[in-house]
């Protein structure tokens, strides 16, 4: 399969860039480190909401640095070199993907500096855990296109923001919703899989959406 | 102005809703009494709000397909009449709110805290939200082929998450609005016949009226884009 091969060289450079350049990954690790302090130190003993609500917001800011950083680099003339050599689904499908593990990564990064700062207060570390990532997937990948879309325009890492802050709301509030079952929350039986299954439905049209409309943003 | 019919049409449709939406009768609802008037003006311009944003799709669509400059301006004014119709629909909701809801007088009397976290109201501040970030990211893009591609791009991918989320967030939160069971206004079990007779009407007449300014709006741009590419 062309296109596979195509998607996973692509992954493969991305990977590789980081690995040897690292300052994207110092950068957002340092950007972390440094939120949460501020939290740290302006936050007493937050109770389980607030503390729900923090990370949430800390999640979000870290996904538009993350983002921002990795589609907004690239070069100019970068671009019309891809635009040669491989197809634009291949490209888009191969940055969500680079998006999505980068993701995974910093919020595993964010959930241990978190609870080892503020402290832990969920009944059940494992599938709050689960749900950060899952959360942190799904911003990843709606940013990706969003910044796809940002590229374009003069002054692109706010816009990003402003073209992104309507969009993960609905995300945002079930991902909070969410989190409140791995707190310690009774929900009635099923709703928890039901807002589960809602996000994957989020996720799966966002990346159906990037596939269809990021070929006309290729042309340059 | 150009007599078409259904210019003719939007004005007697409109007339009809405001006198009859002022003079019918209506049911008698001991929370909202006569402000369920406000009914005809306030849901109505919502829709008709919808229904530009759809028109302004469709167009984005066909831009993205032949590339017809024309398409783009069209997208570009329904999403703007849309937006204008919106933010006068947030505003009858607000006097409307202000008689009900944040009346103390009122057995519908609603904290303010509970009325900034209506859904409804989140859903319609989201919609207008995302059509204001639609006009920053056309006046930050310079070139005028990549500003219709990449607001065409944006116009489809916001409209086609916005939809599910308008669907999904009053399912995550409680609410003041009626028929909070399904779509309200759609819902046939909710709705009065005596307010359907003058809603439906109502509904057309501003969706007209919507597309008659938006009309406008874009023979007045063509003239211009003219204007600039004949000097």
């Amino acid at each position: 399969m062309n296109t596979g091969k195509q998607i996973l060289a692509l992954l493969k450079k991305d990977l590789l860039l980081e690995r040897r350049q690292q300052h994207t990954l110092y950068g957002i690790l340092l950007y972390i480190v440094s939120t949460i302090y501020v939290i740290y130190l302006t936050l007493d003993d937050p109770d389980a909401a607030t503390w729900n609500a923090i990370f949430w917001i800390t999640q979000l800011f870290i996904c538009i640095n993350a983002v921002a950083k990795s589609f907004l680099q690239e070069a100019k003339g970068r671009m019309l070199y891809y635009y040669t050599i491989t197809s634009p689904i291949a490209f888009i499908l191969s940055k969500l993907l680079y998006n999505a593990i980068l993701m995974i990564a910093m919020s595993i990064i964010n959930l241990m500096i978190y609870t080892a700062m503020l402290g832990n207060p969920t009944a059940n570390f494992l599938s709050y855990s689960a749900i950060g990532i899952l959360g942190g997937c799904g911003l990843g990948i709606i940013f990706t296109m969003l910044a796809a879309i940002a590229s374009k325009a003069l002054q692109q890492a706010s816009l990003m923001a402003i073209l992104g802050f309507p969009l993960i709301l609905p995300q945002l509030m079930i991902l909070v919703r969410l989190s409140k079952t791995a707190l310690g929350e009774i929900f009635r039986n099923g709703i928890p899989l039901q807002m589960i299954s809602l996000l994957l439905a989020f996720d799966i049209l966002i990346i159906i959406l990037s596939v269809i409309l990021f070929p006309f943003l290729w042309k340059d | 102005m150009r007599f078409t019919w259904w210019k003719l049409l939007s004005i007697a449709l409109l007339l009809y809703a405001v006198i009859g939406g002022l003079l019918l009768p209506v049911p008698e609802l001991t929370q909202l009494g006569e402000t369920i008037r406000n009914l005809y003006f306030h849901v109505c311009m919502w829709f008709a709000m919808m229904i530009l944003f759809t028109i302004s799709i469709i167009h984005s669509i066909k831009y993205l397909n032949n590339k017809r400059a024309v398409h783009d301006i069209k997208s570009k004014e329904y999403a703007a009449v849309g937006s204008y119709l919106g933010i006068l629909g947030y505003a009858t909701g607000a006097i409307w709110a202000s008689y009900t809801w944040a009346d103390p007088n009122n057995p519908a009397y609603a904290s303010f805290g509970s009325i900034m976290r209506e859904p409804k109201l989140i859903g319609a501040a989201l919609a207008l939200l995302v059509y204001g970030a639609y006009f920053i990211l056309r006046n930050s893009i310079t070139d005028i082929d990549q500003k219709a591609r990449v607001s065409a791009v944006y116009n489809i991918f916001a409209y086609a998450m916005l939809f599910p989320t308008i669907w999904i967030i009053p399912r995550l939160l409680p609410s003041l609005h009626p028929g909070q069971e399904g779509n309200p206004a759609l819902n046939f079990n909710d709705i009065d016949a005596r307010m359907r007779i003058v809603f439906y009407p109502a509904v057309m007449g501003w969706s007209l009226l919507g597309v008659w300014i938006a009309s406008l709006k874009i023979r007045l741009e063509i003239l211009k884009e003219k204007k600039f590419s004949n000097e």
